[in-house]
């Protein structure tokens, strides 16, 4: 009998080692053989530890199993008469109504498994890659329609095509680096800590293809030191890949090598931007450096360097695998291809949606979701970060989109969704806004670093009270002052939050509705 | 640790990670993985040893959160203070472990006998099981109070 255990970070958090052993435990006490495997997280949190058993008619779930109910399903020999039983994964609603492209495995292999990860499409892109030209690799995620998941959505294959361009004609040039940046900051985000913790080599191949694409021999994954799972399996499944040949010298026997390091942040949220990423890479205080010049033409090191997101790199193994066109035809608008959307906060239903661009909030909220945990009204929505806006329900109905999105003063950022009750009071979130934004401030420049600060203090002199008419002017002039004059979108894009909770939510500052 | 023992430490990790691109954040997480923070003698040496100003390094450890200039308490407990946990009831949690622990919700530290380090974190990425906390780096998602008081009480450190 094959047992699976989920090994995510979000598993082990509710206690899924303690039931892996218990599951082996009580097969020992019974005399039964089990195969007890540790597979990554389908995503579907509120039932986690999620334990799936093989049978003839496929894995069957149960869910959430405690320590304590471990001897009972055993009892039900694992079958649809035990309370927990879930049936089939694939046949949830929560799954059956996704589009999983980049997520396609996730819950169903073993992470640090290569034979999975092979049996299941991998490599199949790096393979493609090096059957054609570099050139051809970068026109594939052009035309693919692929752009940067980290925030600002930009296309990766423009990116691309910039480092692939810069020729070897001096030393200055000859040295190209591919950096994964996954520092993960936002609040409700956690696709990249899900890919890096379970689908490693997915990530790897995507380095390893914008590698072949563009030159470069060298990279870079930095991963915040809030994910130390992350870590430990990236740097095991990069010596894993290293060994059988996918990185290295001479990748699967071809002209191209590619060396890959994992590098630790040590917990600036301001160190998920790009340049003081590099800083801190470089073993500076990450620090934001102003642009030009682009990192393409001079980033790690002052060499020409790609930077992209995890799930812009997760994304390119399907896309050179199936196609540009297959990618690009799911979507809306510009928006192409899919987004893996966290659903997170007070919200019924917690967990990893991969759908095409164009499903809107209240389908993932309620279809998906379920609605609020507490069962109480929904009443605010963030999207994408601790820089994104507050959404009313009077837009939960507008296309996940980046420009449909961008028209209404929202952002989708890296697709994470956090949910609050009715009992959210606005005025303090935005508080809360501000206050991020003075403690992890770079301090390179002075509306963020002296704004937020400011912010802070103005928006409690209005929840107290004192002169709301003027301070309230004074907070949009504020924000103004931030969003044109800063650096960064640190600084750029607090005022995001906290003027979407000031305009949809007057009341909570004590205004007139 | 010995102060001998804590040289060699330091030592060690500079050792090994001075051939490195970039060196000194490797550098700094072997120092304080080994050692529990950055000894301030330790500065000069990684300063020496990676041709760096002393400034320079002291620059880059207070910078960043995660590296201690001082020893933490026998038990770290870190406290998730970001959106999606305080949805759910992370906030009350926080409060509460001040309470319990006698810290001072603005700067926490440690507890006067050296117990309990209490810290914030912005986000463990593990937002879908909201509120979410670490026990010296054991992850524990969906916690409340009474959790709480099980996990900080289980290690033997009540306040
Ligand atoms: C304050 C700040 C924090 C950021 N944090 C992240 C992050 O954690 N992860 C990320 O991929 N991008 C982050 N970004 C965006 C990056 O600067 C950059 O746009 C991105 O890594 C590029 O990759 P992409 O094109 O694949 O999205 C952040 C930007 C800012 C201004
Ligand atoms: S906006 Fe803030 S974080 Fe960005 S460069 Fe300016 S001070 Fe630094
Ligand atoms: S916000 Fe607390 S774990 Fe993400």
């Amino acid at each position: 009998m094959i047992i699976y255990v989920p090994c995510d970070s979000a598993s082990l958090a509710v206690g899924a080692d303690e039931v892996a052993l218990a599951v082996q435990a009580e097969a020992d006490r019974r005399g039964l053989a089990i195969e007890l495997r540790r597979n990554s997280s389908r995503g579907l949190f509120w039932l986690e530890p999620l334990v799936e058993v093989v049978t003839p008619a496929g894995r069957i779930a149960f869910g959430p199993v405690a320590v304590e109910d471990v001897a009972s399903l055993f009892d039900a020999d694992w079958s649809s008469s035990h309370p927990l039983h879930l049936g089939r994964p694939e046949d949830m609603p929560f799954l059956q109504k996704q589009e999983r492209l980049t997520f396609a495995r996730m819950g169903i292999t073993r992470p640090l498994s290569l034979a999975d990860y092979e049996a299941f499409e991998g490599f199949a892109g790096l393979r493609k890659a090096l059957q054609v030209s570099p050139a051809e690799v970068v026109q594939q995620v052009l035309d693919s329609g692929l752009r940067g998941r980290g925030g600002a959505a930009f296309p990766a294959g423009i990116k691309w095509k910039t480092v692939a361009a810069v020729q070897a004609t001096n030393n200055q040039a000859a040295q190209k680096y591919i950096v994964c940046n996954a520092d993960e900051g936002d609040s409700g985000t956690y696709s990249d800590r899900m890919t890096m913790e379970g689908d490693p080599f997915m990530l790897i191949e995507g380095m390893a293809i914008a590698a072949v694409a563009t030159g470069a021999t060298q990279g870079y994954v930095y991963i915040r030191s809030e994910y130390p799972h992350a870590v430990a399996t990236m740097r095991r499944a990069i010596e894993l890949a290293t060994a059988a040949g996918f990185l290295g010298d001479k990748l699967l026997g071809s002209a191209h090598s590619f060396h890959l390091h994992v590098r630790m942040a040590a917990g600036s949220y301001v160190c998920g931007e790009e340049t003081a990423m590099l800083e801190s890479l470089e073993g500076k205080r990450g620090i934001v450096r102003a642009k030009p010049p682009l990192p393409a033409l001079s980033g790690l090191f002052g060499k020409p360097t790609v930077i992209n997101n995890v799930i812009t790199l997760a994304s390119v193994p399907i896309i050179l695998a199936r196609g540009a066109a297959f990618y690009r035809n799911y979507g809306v608008g510009r928006s192409h291809g899919t987004l893996p959307i966290q659903l997170a906060g007070n919200i019924k239903h917690g967990g990893l949606v991969e759908k095409a661009f164009g499903v809107t909030l209240r389908e993932l909220m309620f279809d998906f979701g379920g609605g609020s945990a507490s069962g109480r009204p929904i009443k605010a929505v963030q999207v994408g970060g601790p820089l994104g806006a507050y959404v009313p329900e009077s837009q939960w109905d507008i296309p996940l989109d980046y420009e449909a999105y961008a028209a209404v003063g929202a952002v989708v950022g890296h697709g994470g969704i956090v949910v609050h009750d009715d009992r959210a009071n606005m005025a303090r979130l935005a508080r809360y806004a501000m206050e991020f934004c003075a403690i992890e401030s770079c301090g390179k420049c002075t509306p963020c670093r002296i704004g937020s600060t400011r912010g802070v203090e103005v928006i409690d002199r209005i929840r107290d009270g004192e002169n709301r008419p003027q301070q309230v002017a004074l907070l949009r002039d504020l924000c103004d002052t931030m969003v044109h004059g800063s650096l960064c979108a640190m600084g750029g894009m607090t005022p995001f939050p906290v003027l979407s909770a000031l305009n949809h939510y007057p009341q909570d500052f004590g205004l007139p509705v | 640790m010995t102060p001998d023992n804590t040289f060699e430490a330091v030592a060690t990790a500079v050792a090994a990670h001075q051939h490195l691109p970039g060196a000194l954040m490797p550098m700094l997480h072997a120092v304080q993985d080994a050692v529990g923070y950055i000894p301030a003698d330790a500065v000069p040496t990684i300063a020496k040893a990676l041709n760096l100003s002393t400034a320079e390094v002291h620059g880059v450890v207070t910078y960043y959160h995660h590296f201690r200039s001082a020893p933490a308490g026998r038990q770290v407990v870190q406290i998730c203070r970001a959106e999606s946990c305080q949805s759910m009831g992370g906030e009350q949690l926080w409060a509460h472990a001040c309470v319990r622990l006698g810290l001072h919700g603005d700067h926490p530290g440690t507890t006067p006998d050296g117990a309990v380090t209490l810290e914030p974190v912005y986000c463990l990425g593990l937002c879908a099981s909201s509120p979410a906390m670490v026990v010296d780096d054991k992850l524990h998602a969906r916690m409340n109070i009474q959790k709480f008081d099980r996990l900080v009480a289980q290690a033997g450190s009540a306040a």
